[in-house]
């Protein structure tokens, strides 16, 4: 029983192994080092596309029954076949180039977009041994490689030659340049706990008895969860932050003038970035794979899609925020929090446990009554113009 | 009320939304997608499509006799009558040309209504696509004419009260042929 739990939880590791074994046979060292590299840069580009196209899947048919109606279910048993055709239907389409565009640029972009989303599965603890490159910087690698992906949307934007796209463009820049900051703040916590920025170390601190050391049943966890969750969703530009892309307002955003498979790269990138997000958070907050029983990555890929979940939740609830809440909700509450939170965690690491929890919870809710105080509304008192009249 | 609670509350709202999609019938939060080619909706009764002529007993009797008055007041001018004639050259009552361009007509319902001879009616069929083109959809009074039990059995209350009045009016008829009986003299 113990064996078999192992086996299948080291399943993928022990396949590259034997492969890897396999090749040494009869080929030179490097050729095999070189093997290795190829595996699993193999697997991540085969896992992307599949995750992606999965996910749309997901997302439709969760709306769809948020909404009271099936989702597409005509392709395939469950239209799980729909991914495909959408596949084909994108790979048939006219690829339309604006005839003021930036050509060079205007096709760079969507590759561009995609690059940066493949490249952050490379720290993405999968399971346990199942980084691709476990890097001793992974989640300064990750904050680096994400905060890429602005470049190419804002080069689609400009190079389209359309007020639409710049306009969504910019929107970009702002939104994502301003949710970087309180993202980054609010995985300081968890950073500060392991003592590491390597993912897998971080994964590797939460794993306490029976793997449920948690940083998310702490209280400076659950803050620093959720606020870096807020952060992702606005990351990736998925609703209610989905400003650059507000179909109501902008036609596509930074899209508008892609068509075929150019579009449908957009698409990827944002999938996969939601994906990985998801996956980033499940990692710093969630325990990554840690977990008891089950095989690690079916851990991580639960939590993961879990969150997916919420955040399609969060598509079919909110409607879209206004361009000066979204900053004012960044700025002026987020930030903070993740400051305070900061400080917190010291706190909860040199003061006993039931001090610390008090503390925590003193603290939080001060500081949680303080931000709301502080962002209401200022109404002005009606006037009376007694001249007007 | 604590800070953001709306936020939940809407949450909820999806979540139950989602939740009851997979147990509840589509009156009570559940699915509203008829899933059309193998489901139906049931069409209302008086649901009213694409005009057809009926017949009592065999196909070619129908109760048409090419007046012409659905041709005159149809709005889109959809109908096309030629009275047929006998042997001698006389016109016959009933019709030699019956054509409706189904493309053409706008499902209003007026020929139906002005019909003297309850001879017209609305059908419930839709589907009449063709790829043919426009052409392939007027239809002729073979094509058109549906027997009396399809009537009763699409539109059975209107189809009573149509048969209801029919018969009255044959009995009138035939009470008007032969004489009364010779009432008794005081």
């Amino acid at each position: 029983m113990e064996n078999i739990g192992s086996f299948i939880d080291m399943i993928f590791v022990t396949a590259k192994a034997w492969i890897l074994a396999l090749l040494g046979q009869f080929l030179p060292v490097w050729i095999v080092v070189l093997a290795s590299i190829v595996i699993s840069g193999v697997a991540i580009l085969c896992l992307g596309p599949v995750i992606m196209m999965y996910l749309t899947l997901l997302e439709r048919k969760v709306i769809g029954r948020i909404q009271n109606r099936y989702g597409p279910n005509r392709v395939g048993i469950w239209g799980l076949l729909q991914p495909i055709a959408d596949g084909i239907k994108m790979f048939t389409k006219e690829d339309i180039v604006p005839a003021n565009a930036d050509k060079l640029i205007h096709l760079l972009a969507p590759i561009m977009t995609v690059v940066p989303a493949l490249m952050i599965f490379v720290v993405v603890p999968f399971g346990r041994q199942m980084t691709a490159a476990d890097l001793n910087i992974g989640f300064l690698y990750f904050i680096a490689v994400s905060s890429i992906t602005i470049l190419p949307i804002f080069m689609a934007s400009w190079s389209s030659r359309n007020k639409y796209s710049l306009l969504g463009g910019m929107r970009t820049a702002a939104q994502l340049i301003s949710y970087e900051v309180p993202m980054t703040l609010a995985a300081v916590p968890a950073i500060m706990m392991s003592q590491s920025l390597s993912t897998n170390t971080i994964v590797l601190t939460q794993a306490g008895s029976f793997g449920l050391n948690w940083f998310i049943f702490t209280p400076w966890g659950i803050v620093g969860f959720i606020v870096f969750f807020l952060c992702a969703t606005a990351e990736c530009n998925r609703p209610p932050f989905d400003l650059p892309e507000a179909e109501s307002e902008l036609v596509a955003g930074f899209h508008t003038e892609y068509s075929g498979m150019k579009f449908a790269l957009f698409y990827m990138a944002e999938y996969m970035n939601a994906f990985t997000l998801c996956g980033i958070a499940a990692t710093l907050f969630l325990g990554g794979w840690q977990g008891p029983f089950l095989p690690s990555w079916v851990w991580f890929f639960g939590k993961t899609l879990a969150l997916i979940c919420i955040m399609i939740w969060f598509r079919g609830t909110f409607p879209r925020f206004r361009v000066d809440h979204l900053m004012a909700f960044a700025w002026k509450f987020l930030l903070p929090l993740t400051l305070v939170n900061i400080l917190l965690t010291a706190l909860w690491q040199f003061t006993s446990a039931s001090a610390a929890w008090l503390f925590s919870i003193m603290i939080l809710a001060a500081m949680l009554y303080m931000l709301v105080k502080l962002n209401r509304v200022f109404v002005p008192e009606k006037r009376n113009y007694v001249l007007a009249d | 009320m604590i800070f953001g609670a709306g936020v939940f509350k809407g949450m909820m709202v999806t979540l139950k939304n989602f939740l009851t999609s997979y147990y509840r019938d589509r009156d009570n939060g559940g699915i509203f997608t008829v899933q059309y080619p193998e489901e139906r909706e049931k069409l209302a009764e008086n649901y009213r499509n694409l005009p057809f002529l009926v017949y009592d007993g065999a196909p070619d009797q129908i109760r048409c006799v090419a007046c012409g008055i659905c041709e005159r007041e149809c709005p889109p001018k959809c109908i096309h009558i030629e009275m047929a004639t006998d042997a001698a050259g006389k016109p016959a009552r009933k019709p030699a040309v019956f054509d409706i361009d189904y493309s053409l007509c706008m499902n209003c319902g007026i020929c139906e209504e002005v019909c003297p001879f309850d001879s017209i009616y609305m059908d419930h069929t839709f589907e009449i696509t063709s790829q043919a083109g426009p052409r392939s959809l007027i239809r002729g009074k073979e094509a058109l004419a549906r027997s009396n039990d399809y009537f009763r059995k699409i539109r059975p209350a209107m189809a009573a009260a149509v048969d209801q009045k029919r018969k009255t009016a044959e009995d009138k008829k035939k009470a008007a042929a032969t004489p009364p009986p010779p009432q008794e003299i005081k």
